[in-house]
Order: structure tokens, then C-alpha cells, then sequence
């Protein structure tokens, strides 16, 4: 290799590299990029509204890995479960700000620039602009241009004296780029705000049955997620009790509403800090109780029947209020009871809850006519031996396991059946009772603080009105060329010229320049008798 | 008036409107069948503009056209009445804003199209493009009768002043995105001829290329901030104080941000080279397809925390 060729080649690879940047962010930056990566991120995100999302609904995900095994490991390595946190999803959107920046940078140049010009000088040819027109009056060229000035008051204006005629040139709809930029700019102010929410922001949910309450520690959640910057530990101290959770029903059987949810309220009794006076307040959906550093939401509730199991020796084993989870709108509700210190073995039960049960007919099981709870029937199965509690692994309070445990059966061998209205008892095979001893209800609370969500709230409403102002604005440039002139009787006249340029074609364009014509004519006190015409 | 009736009067008007539509499409058809029964009978004189001088010849063909053209307007007039009295009514049946689920949001959407068609022929002559305007009405007032449910109080999680704004925003910008496609197809059917040179009978009737690319820009203009608030800023404003989060990626958020995102794309393509025209009409096509899908295909496919909106 030559001398030469080694040092081009130095040469080559020192600019190269430079030359590739500057190539590659001219491509990044380019609206053809843009708009691609536009299209991209509406694909990219089409796939998180049909596959179940961690963040979303995880028991979906769940329920969605046992029913495809050999799908969801593949779909899961790509990060499908979780679309909208998955690294090629974030790399669209980065990109799209990249892009969106190196565009709004180099105009936020250009605009200040064009805020400091004066407005351009007049065309030659006044006849070649998309609208103009001329008149003669008798006023003079400085009342020209003064009606001129007043007539275009709210636009950029010059008047210069440009060979033995008087030039006005006006600009107006600066608004235009600026609200396009101010939107530009908020949409990654929006991005910013929200970033700061996701990295120290909290969100967790807890299923509290009445009388029990609640204190805004970790281990006291039934979900919990927090951004990476958020120390649990930081949790608020603030803390609740639910008195009462009340739901209301459409009750007229002969309505379409018929059983359609009418109110939910969960009245609480709240301390904001450890110390303070208990305070009551009302959460209804729509209306959270906002606290310093969380607020508490009211999206679901449900039905918590308070059973009492006694085992065969006469001690009771089981004293509290079941969750029932509501399975859909009618509240027909399924639960689990676990009852670890039966004797001799352990106990568990599995069934349902019906607000309102009525029988369908011998044999058949009850079925539910009104979600309020008119005549609540517990109906439960039993298992008896090992609830699988003690082998470390964590457990679902919602799901039996049933592995270690066998159904008990009734005399002719089909399952035995547990019927209970609140008040009831029933004994059970082999000694023992069990008793639905009365009806409460749970809410299902969500709590949540999302910081600093003034700044994206802010930012997109500021963008939406820049957003209005760049869609909405007509930047437009007009001209007023005055000349004096001595008419046939020889009075002194003057000729004027009018063109007008719009930065962004519209047709309305030439009746706005007879509109302005009419008007300047009528500043300078002239009737429309005189001399026009337009071009 | 009890309730009831009100309910009552609100269904009938209902039907009556999509009847009254139907035969206004009835009329348009015609219309489009005489005009081309016109040309092949004796071929009309048409200028560069797309403007029609008729041949003698034809002279007692043409005014039928015209009559159909009329009738078909009068009753999209018509139909439009119905529809005003029928969401009104809805509104008294049901003792709230008339937008409280998918059958009054596609009621809704479809009258305030339907307003914005009648303003566009006022002001910018676009009566022959009626046929298809209706067209699009029928098929959304169909889906939007698959959704039917009776007039009622909202359940709790819908009752909050957000749902005014919320909802009333979004079928707003969705009426005007109707609109908006509408003349989108019209200029890709006109604007393909215009390019072969082959504007026929019928399509010459239509306004030309510029001018519905012109329409099609506006009205998305109009649509594309109303949605940026209903969707991204009054949406997630509720959200926050119904479900205790602003945005959670429900699939209908996800869809109302991909009608975001093509529409915004749209805009785009609207001001770049090279992309106007055939393409950003496009975008604005798609744009629709998704926000049907938003509106329509979410409640019917998925589940969500905005099933309830069924």
C-alpha cells in the first residue's frame, strides 16, 4: 500500500465517522423519519390492546400462560407482556424525541431570527402576488400609509421611501410557529413529567372488609408497585378504617336498569399523621380522599360474609369475614376459606356467594337475580388434609390448592354440600359446624401518588393551545405601494397598491384583500364611487 | 311527558332518521344513475375546472339530476331534524347528556356529522358528495343501533363532570373526523381520475380534488386538537380520579393514542412534500380506521376498564 493511500485513508477514517453522524442525524431529524416513526409507534403499540399487560392485568397474564404454554415464554422474550416498558417500544419513542428535538432546535433558531427581521421588501411585480389590487385617491401618500398602518394594526409594519414611492410592508401570524413550537416543545415536557412520575411514584391496592382498617405500610398492601426511585420506606404515614362501605342498586324490577349499580360509597375514618384527630370522609368512585403523599380511590367492593368454622372438638378454628371476589356484574362472587388449625387435619372450603339466591329447581344449583344483597346464600364444598401452607411457597388467599387434599363426600359419594343463609349453621361430616354468622361488605382500595403530575397535566393543556394557535393562525405578508400623481383636472392624487402573500396557501385570500381594500378606502373617508380595481 | 314517552319519541325519531337517510341515499343513487344515463344519452361538455355546460340535447335529462340532487338534500335535512330531536330527547328520556354509551355516542357522533356536512354545502357546495356522506352515516348509525340500550341513569363510575367533557369532546372530534374521511375518499376517487383524466359523469359532479383535500384538512384541523384534549388531557384527567391512575394503557387508551399518533401523522404528511395529497389522505384514512376501532372494535373485542361504555 502506498504512502498515499495510507494517509487518505487516515484522513478518510478521521472524517468518516463525522461525516456518518452528520449524515445520520440529518436522516433522524428529516419529517420522512419522523413520520415513519410516527407510523411505527401506532404499530408498535397495536399488540399491548390484544395481549395482556403485566401493568395492566396481571392475572390475565397468568391465566394467558397456562392457557398457551408454549406461546407465552416466546411472547414473553420479547417483551409482549409488557409492550409499553419493553426496549424496542422505548427505543421508537427515544428516537421520535430525538428526531422531534433535532427539529425544534434549529427552528426555535430560525424563529427567533424571524421575530428580530423586518418584514421583506415589496415585489417588483405586484400583479404576479396570489391577491392584488389598486386604487386612486385623493389623499395624500403619508395618509396612505397611515391608514395603512392603523387599518393592519396588530401586524409588523415598515414604511419606507422606495424610489419617489412609499412602501409599507407588513407581516403578520408570528403565532403560527410559536404555538408549533410551544406544542413541539410541550409534548416532550409532557414526556419529562411523566417519567417523573413513573420513577417516584407509587401505586398499590388493598381489599379491606368494614370495621377492619388500614395504615400505609408495605406489608399491609395485596399489590404494591413503585417506580425504581421510590423508597417504600417513604411511604406516608397516613392511615384508615372502614366504618361502612354501602352500595345502592336500581331496585324496580320492571325497569331496564334493573340491577345496574346506582352508588358506592365507603365512609372511613381517616389520621393524615400518626397523632392527628380521626377524621370521617366519604370516598365515593370519582371523588378519592387525598392525603399528603397519596390519594385513595374507591374502584371496587364487594361482599365479605363473616363464617365460623368449629372443628370436631368444639373449638372454633375460623372467626372472621370471607372476601368473596365478585365475578361479574350480577355479583355472583367466588371465595376460599382455609382453616389451618382444624383438628385432626386441616380444613378447606370452596364455593360461592349469591346476594340475591333463588333456587332454579330441584338439583339445580341457585342462581343470583340482583346483585344487592336481598337473600345472601353461601354455598360451599370441603376438602380435608394438607392446605400446603407450611412448604414456604406463597400462597393466594384466593385459590385453594388442592394438591395435598381430598374432597369430603355425603353418604351416597357425590360432593357435600354447604347451603347457608346468614344466622345458619350447618354440621359438618365427621363432627364439627359451620356458620355464616353475618353479612358484610369489603372495598377494594387503591392508593396511588403520581409526582409532579402537574407538569405533564400543564404541559399538554400549554400544548394544545399552541397546538390551536399553529393549526388556526394565517401568517400573512402585505404590501402598500403609495405614489403621488396629478390627475387630468390637475388635482394632486395618488395611486395605490395593494398585494398581499400568504405563508400558507388559502383561497379566501382574494376576498380578504377586497376586505382590506374597503377598509383602508374607508379609513381614509372615501366612498367606494372612486376608482378600483383588482387583480 | 314522562320519561318514558320521552324514551319512546327518542327511538321512534331514531327510526325514522335512519329511514329517512336511507331513502336520501335512495335519491343520491339516482341521482348518480341519471347522470350517467346523461352522459351516455349525449355526452356533456365538461371545461379543465370540472364544470358541466350542457348539451341541448340533454337539456330535459339535466334537471332531473338536479330534482334527485335536491331531494336527496332535503332529506338529509330532514334526517338531521329526526336526529337533533332524537338525541334531545334521549338527553330528557335519561336526565343527563346524551352521551353516556356507545349507542347514544354513535346517535351523537352522527348528528353533529351530519351538522357539519349541512355547513360544509352552505358554505362550500359539496351537495354531490351527499351520496357518500350518507353513506358513511348509515353505516355508523347501524353500528351504532347494534349497541342498542334503553335510555337510563349512569352507573357510579361514569357520574362525574368529566364525563361531560371527556365524552363530549371525543364524539365531537369524532364526528368531525367522519366528515374529515369522507371527503378524504372522495379526494382519492376524484384525484386518481383527475390523474388518468378520466372524471366520468358522476365524479365530475363531485367538487374537485383541491377542493376536498381542502375540506378533508380542515375539518381533521378542527378534530385533531378537540381529540388531543377530549382523549390525552381530559381522559386521563378522569381516569385519575375514577381508577386512581392518569394513564394505564387500557386498550382504549392505547387506541385513542394510535388515532393520536395517525392523525398527527397526517398532519405531518399534510405539510411535507412529497406526502401531500394521495399519501397524507392516507394517513387520514387510517386515522378513521382506528378510531372506529377505538369507538367500536375495543368494546366488542376486548374487555378494559371502558367496557362498561357498552
Amino acid at each position: 500500500m502506498s504512502e498515499r493511500s495510507e494517509r487518505t485513508k487516515g484522513r478518510a477514517s478521521e472524517l468518516a465517522p463525522r461525516e456518518f453522524l452528520r449524515w445520520m442525524w440529518r436522516q433522524l431529524t428529516s419529517m420522512r423519519t419522523a413520520l415513519f416513526l410516527l407510523l411505527l409507534l401506532a404499530v408498535a403499540a397495536i399488540p399491548g390492546s390484544f395481549i395482556p399487560q403485566r401493568g395492566v392485568d396481571a392475572r390475565a397474564v397468568q391465566i394467558f400462560f397456562t392457557d398457551h404454554p408454549t406461546l407465552a415464554p416466546i411472547l414473553d422474550a420479547i417483551g409482549m407482556f409488557s409492550v409499553y416498558s419493553s426496549p424496542w417500544f422505548s427505543a421508537i419513542y427515544l428516537l421520535l424525541m430525538i428526531s422531534l428535538v433535532g427539529c425544534i432546535i434549529p427552528r426555535i433558531g430560525v424563529y427567533a431570527r424571524a421575530l428580530r427581521a423586518r418584514p421583506p421588501r415589496a415585489p417588483r411585480n405586484f400583479a404576479r402576488m396570489p391577491a392584488s389590487g389598486s386604487f386612486t385617491t385623493t389623499a395624500s401618500v403619508d395618509e396612505v400609509m397611515q391608514a395603512g398602518r392603523s387599518v393592519l394594526r396588530r401586524a409588523r409594519i415598515d414604511v419606507v421611501d422606495e424610489g419617489g414611492a412609499s412602501e409599507l410592508r407588513a407581516e403578520k401570524g408570528f403565532l403560527r410557529e410559536l404555538g408549533n413550537l410551544v406544542f413541539h416543545v410541550s409534548i416532550v415536557v409532557v414526556l419529562i413529567g411523566v417519567a417523573i412520575g413513573a420513577l417516584w411514584g407509587y401505586r398499590g391496592a388493598v381489599i379491606v372488609t368494614e370495621g377492619n382498617g388500614f395504615s400505609n405500610t408495605l406489608s399491609q398492601y395485596n399489590e404494591f408497585d413503585s417506580g425504581p426511585l421510590f423508597d417504600p420506606e417513604d411511604l406516608p404515614p397516613f392511615s384508615f378504617r372502614l366504618d361502612r362501605m354501602i352500595a345502592e342498586f336500581h331496585a324496580d324490577p320492571d325497569s331496564p336498569q334493573y340491577g345496574a349499580p346506582k352508588m358506592f360509597r365507603a365512609d372511613v375514618t381517616y389520621t393524615e399523621r400518626p397523632g392527628d384527630e380521626p377524621t370521617p370522609y366519604e370516598i365515593f368512585v370519582n371523588h378519592p380522599l387525598s392525603l399528603d403523599g397519596g390519594e385513595v380511590f374507591l374502584p371496587g367492593q364487594g361482599y365479605a360474609p363473616v363464617v365460623r368454622v368449629t372443628d370436631a372438638e368444639g373449638e372454633v378454628v375460623f372467626d372472621d369475614a370471607v372476601v368473596f371476589l365478585p365475578e361479574d356484574g350480577s355479583y355472583r362472587s367466588s371465595g376460599v376459606i382455609k382453616v389451618p388449625d382444624a383438628q385432626p387435619t386441616q380444613w378447606g372450603f370452596q364455593g360461592f356467594f349469591l346476594p340475591t339466591a333463588v333456587s332454579t329447581g330441584d338439583g339445580q344449583a341457585s342462581e343470583t337475580i340482583y346483585p344487592g344483597a336481598v337473600n345472601p346464600l353461601i354455598g360451599l364444598r370441603m376438602w380435608t388434609g394438607d392446605l400446603g401452607l407450611d412448604d414456604g411457597e406463597p400462597q393466594s388467599v384466593y385459590v385453594l390448592e388442592k394438591e395435598g387434599m381430598q374432597e369430603v363426600l355425603d353418604e351416597d359419594g357425590e360432593p357435600f354440600n354447604i347451603s347457608l343463609s346468614p344466622g345458619q349453621s350447618q354440621a359438618l361430616p365427621g363432627g364439627g359446624t359451620i356458620e355464616f354468622v353475618e353479612l358484610r361488605r369489603f372495598a377494594r382500595f387503591q392508593i396511588a401518588s403520581t409526582p409532579g403530575v402537574m407538569l405533564p397535566l400543564v404541559g399538554v393543556s400549554v400544548g394544545v393551545v399552541g397546538l390551536i394557535a399553529s393549526l388556526m393562525v394565517r401568517p400573512r405578508r402585505t404590501w402598500i405601494r403609495a405614489k403621488a400623481t396629478t390627475g387630468d383636472d390637475g388635482r394632486s392624487l395618488t395611486v395605490v397598491d395593494v398585494a398581499a402573500l400568504d405563508r400558507v396557501p388559502r383561497d379566501e385570500l382574494p376576498d380578504d384583500l377586497d376586505e382590506f381594500l374597503a377598509s383602508l378606502r374607508e379609513e381614509l373617508g372615501e366612498t367606494t364611487s372612486a376608482q378600483e380595481n383588482r387583480t | 311527558m314522562t320519561l318514558e314517552q320521552y324514551a319512546q319519541i327518542s327511538n321512534y325519531t331514531t327510526f325514522a332518521a335512519t329511514c329517512v337517510l336511507g331513502l336520501a341515499l335512495l335519491a343520491y343513487v339516482a341521482e348518480w344513475a341519471f347522470a350517467r344515463k346523461v352522459e351516455a344519452n349525449a355526452p356533456v361538455m365538461a371545461d379543465s375546472d370540472g364544470t358541466v355546460s350542457p348539451s341541448l340535447e340533454s337539456a330535459d335529462v339535466e334537471p332531473v339530476t338536479d330534482r334527485l340532487s335536491r331531494i336527496g338534500l332535503v332529506l338529509t335535512v330532514l334526517a338531521t331534524a329526526l336526529m337533533v330531536v332524537s338525541v334531545v330527547t334521549r338527553g330528557l328520556a335519561a336526565q343527563r347528556v346524551p352521551w353516556g354509551n356507545m349507542y347514544e355516542f354513535g346517535l351523537m357522533g352522527i348528528t353533529i356529522a351530519l351538522i357539519i356536512y349541512l355547513v360544509l354545502v352552505w358554505r362550500h357546495q359539496v351537495q354531490w358528495a351527499g351520496g357518500i356522506v350518507v353513506a358513511f352515516g348509515l353505516v355508523v348509525l347501524g353500528m351504532s343501533l347494534s349497541t342498542y340500550v334503553p335510555a337510563g341513569p349512569l352507573v357510579p363510575a361514569l357520574d362525574s363532570h368529566w364525563f361531560i367533557i371527556h365524552v363530549g369532546a371525543v364524539v365531537l372530534a369524532g364526528a368531525f373526523f367522519l366528515v374529515g374521511a369522507a371527503a378524504s375518499v372522495l379526494y382519492l376517487i376524484r384525484a386518481r381520475a383527475e390523474a388518468k383524466g378520466t372524471v366520468g359523469p358522476v365524479l365530475r359532479r363531485f367538487p374537485a380534488a383541491a377542493v376536498m383535500d381542502k375540506i378533508a384538512y380542515r375539518v381533521n384541523a378542527m378534530a385533531f386538537p378537540l381529540w388531543t384534549f377530549g382523549a390525552l388531557i381530559a381522559g386521563p384527567i378522569w381516569a385519575h380520579y375514577a381508577w386512581g391512575r392518569y394513564w394505564g394503557w387500557d386498550p382504549k387508551e392505547v387506541w385513542a393514542f394510535i388515532t393520536w399518533v395517525v392523525y398527527a401523522g397526517y398532519l405531518h404528511a399534510r405539510a411535507t412534500a412529497g406526502w401531500k395529497g394521495r399519501r397524507a389522505a392516507y394517513f387520514c384514512l387510517i386515522g378513521f380506521v382506528t378510531f372506529l376501532f377505538s369507538y367500536y372494535g375495543v368494546n366488542l373485542f376486548g374487555s378494559g376498564l371502558h367496557s362498561y361504555a357498552k
